[in-house]
């Protein structure tokens, strides 16, 4: 079977990803970054708004243009980075130090990394409801790929369940997309949103209804409705229901980090509900506690791409520091410096208590604690 | 409305009065001032300053901490509308009040379709899309060359505190 | 609201955005696949899913012991909800899987037969 080798590999081509593979391979590492979807760019290929941060993190500028800005990086390093896509790291083995990977559905292969960047990002959550598994039932990530990405309608009329970031930002580009949106529901007192998203929406005339959730969807084949209802402070069904007409349910109510492949390199993982899930412990250059495994963007917890962007720029500089290129001194704390001010706002006091609970000051430590 | 209900409102995406991030204009100021003067409504602290950055003449002051609310000294203000389309949140607009006797000229963000054109009536929304007046396009511009377009549309004086989106009828 | 293939197969207009204030599509080379038969428009290299999206299909699979439909929903080959017969190979992603002229997509029911094998282990 075919081996591939390189000294850098990362684990995803989207935020965190791009910019780790950039930041290694600046440093003169040779680096292989493996995406499963058909194009690379992630999540940010999707986003049609303009982002937040600081120029640092290309605040102002549009999700789908930021990825080409990663890529035009990438691609002035040409000779050292290459780019599988449509290619999925199936699992680690520890016993023989491999990857395997699938390119489609039938090519499979053999990947031998020094030093390997998880970027894997997230998966949607879902929520229990009767009837939630029907088509017309879809993931906000998907219903963006669909639109943004392909350009195919996903549905005539919306109702959004969640209103925190994605929720809110993919009802507005819902609208762009000329999709009605009926209402967002959220089950919070408040959204869990940046609060200009949703003044964004409301004054288009979108009602977002907090301290609601729906309570089944309607349908046989596919979506042709949903009944919603108010919710108490227990988050108990109270009021009326009422029914909303739509064949589009999106649901936008959090994401899970995905580490199965820190968790098959035996990283040291611990659940941290701040971070939403089970995320790698790491050290400041976010390295984990195997020495060759990094972590990087929502894998390691769910945040903001840009603060993604920084986390990879983090992982690739130490990742070639560990194999022995020349780093600019003083980066690291740079990077750490802009990673602290984004987290300072609202949203980012939660993200510093996650943090806190699984940055360790250094491995040997507590390796042998 | 009580207190409570407010609040709620609020915490939906609605503004209910004036808060750090998001007041008025000195009204002396702002009635004599050709070009209009922006009208910021970002009232929660999160890591953003496009506002700042994208400001020719420092009206919107530098950020101690990029998550603190924006600061305006409405005295450097020409009402440019180069942070009405940069700012991510959509959350600034230019209200020019010397545009004539009865009404004012809003600049407003606007990434949707239709695009309208000058002359078009089209209908002025409250913060929650609620229909207040039609209003007339007098210009529509791009500031910065990226799709955000910021739509001038005449409206009366009397919704400056209100008047917030558009909704354009085909 | 009752699935509709698009009725009249090749010509009928696909549901795309046509217009978009931030966003320009360029779409693959315009070609034809089947759908359980049918005869479909699609783009060239552009997931199966999203084709059959813009078609009108909205049920991809039926799940081998509840009879439940299934159709797209996460769009990053981790859900295992989009599973359909490809050429003849069962629980392909479809939702990754580029799409080529000619192309014979079918709605899997239950588990799938894998080609060549004699394991019945299709539904139950």
């Amino acid at each position: 079977m075919k081996k591939l080798s390189t000294e850098v590999l990362v684990i995803g081509g989207g935020a965190a990803g791009l910019s780790a593979a950039a930041e290694a391979a600046s440093a003169g590492a040779k680096v292989l970054v493996v995406e499963s979807d058909l194009r690379p760019g992630g999540q940010l290929i999707k986003q049609t708004h303009k982002f937040f941060g600081s120029k640092d993190e290309y605040a102002g500028t549009r999700g789908f243009k930021i990825a080409d800005i990663l890529l035009d990086e990438i691609n002035s390093f040409k000779d050292s980075v290459s780019i599988l896509q449509n290619t999925t790291v199936s699992g680690y083995y520890k016993e023989d130090d491999e990857f395997t990977a699938m390119r489609g559905e039938e090519e499979y292969f053999h990947i031998k990394a020094k030093k390997t960047i998880v970027a894997t990002g997230a998966q949607e959550r879902l929520i229990p409801f009767p009837n939630n598994d029907i088509p017309g039932v879809y993931g906000a990530g998907a219903v963006q790929t669909l639109m943004n990405v392909y350009g195919v309608l996903p549905g005539r009329r919306v109702l959004m369940v969640g209103a925190g970031n994605i929720g809110l930002i993919v009802s507005y580009q819902l609208m762009q997309a000329g999709v009605q949106v009926a209402a967002v529901v959220e089950a919070a007192p408040r959204v869990g949103g940046y609060w200009v998203h949703a003044a964004k929406i409301r004054r288009m005339g979108v009602p977002i209804l907090l301290r609601h959730s729906i309570k089944r969807a309607l349908g046989e084949k596919c979506i042709t409705g949903a009944v919603i209802t108010g919710l108490n402070e227990r988050f108990e069904p109270v009021g009326p229901e009422q029914q909303i007409n739509c064949d589009l349910i999106c649901i936008a109510v959090g994401l899970s980090p995905t580490t199965e492949l820190l968790s098959q390199a035996g990283c040291k993982m611990m659940y941290v509900p701040q971070l939403c899930g089970n995320v790698a412990q790491r050290d400041r250059g976010m390295r984990t506690s195997n020495p060759d495994f990094y972590t990087a963007g929502d894998a390691g917890g769910i945040e903001e791409a840009s603060a993604a962007m920084v986390e990879g720029r983090i992982a690739g500089l130490s990742a070639a520091a560990a194999l022995g290129y020349p780093t600019e001194h003083g980066k690291l704390d740079e990077y750490w410096g802009r990673l602290q001010s984004l987290r300072k706002g609202e949203a980012g006091a939660r993200i510093c208590q996650g943090i806190d609970c699984v940055l360790v000051k250094d491995w040997e430590g507590v390796a042998h604690a | 409305m009580p207190d409570k209900d407010l609040e709620m409102l609020f915490n939906s995406g609605v503004l209910t009065g004036e808060r750090e991030g998001a007041m008025l204009p000195p009204r002396d100021l702002w009635e004599g001032k050709k070009g209009g003067l922006v009208v910021v409504e970002c009232p929660q602290r999160i890591p953003c300053n496009p506002c700042h950055t994208s400001c020719p003449t420092g009206a919107i002051m530098p950020f101690a901490d990029i998550n603190d609310t924006p600061r305006v000294d409405w005295t450097k203000c020409t009402g440019c509308t180069l942070c009405v389309s940069a700012c991510p949140g959509l959350a600034c607009l230019v209200i020019d009040l010397t545009f004539s006797e009865e009404n004012a000229l809003y600049k407003l963000p606007y990434e949707m379709l239709p695009l309208p054109v000058k002359g078009q009536k089209v209908q002025c929304l409250d913060r929650e899309g609620a229909f207040l007046a039609e209003g007339t396009v007098e210009n529509v511009t791009q500031p910065r060359k990226d799709r955000t377009h910021v739509v001038h549309v005449s409206a009366p004086k009397g919704l400056v505190a209100v008047f917030r989106s558009i909704r354009v009828v085909k | 609201m009752e699935e509709k293939v698009n009725p009249g197969g090749t010509g009928a207009a696909l549901d795309l955005i046509e217009e978009h204030p931030i966003l320009e599509f360029q779409h693959g080379k315009k070609i034809t696949f089947f759908f359980d038969g049918r005869e479909l428009e699609g783009f060239e290299g552009e997931p199966i899913s999203s084709a059959l999206h813009a078609n009108g299909v909205r049920v991809y699979r039926e799940t081998a012991d509840m009879h439940r439909p299934r159709g797209f929903f996460c769009a990053i080959g981790k859900c295992s909800s989009c599973f359909m017969v490809v050429d003849g190979v069962p629980n392909v992603r479809t939702c990754v899987t580029p799409l080529t002229a000619g192309m014979r997509v079918e709605t899997q029911r239950g588990r799938g037969v894998v080609p060549g094998s004699d394991e019945g282990g299709a539904s139950s």
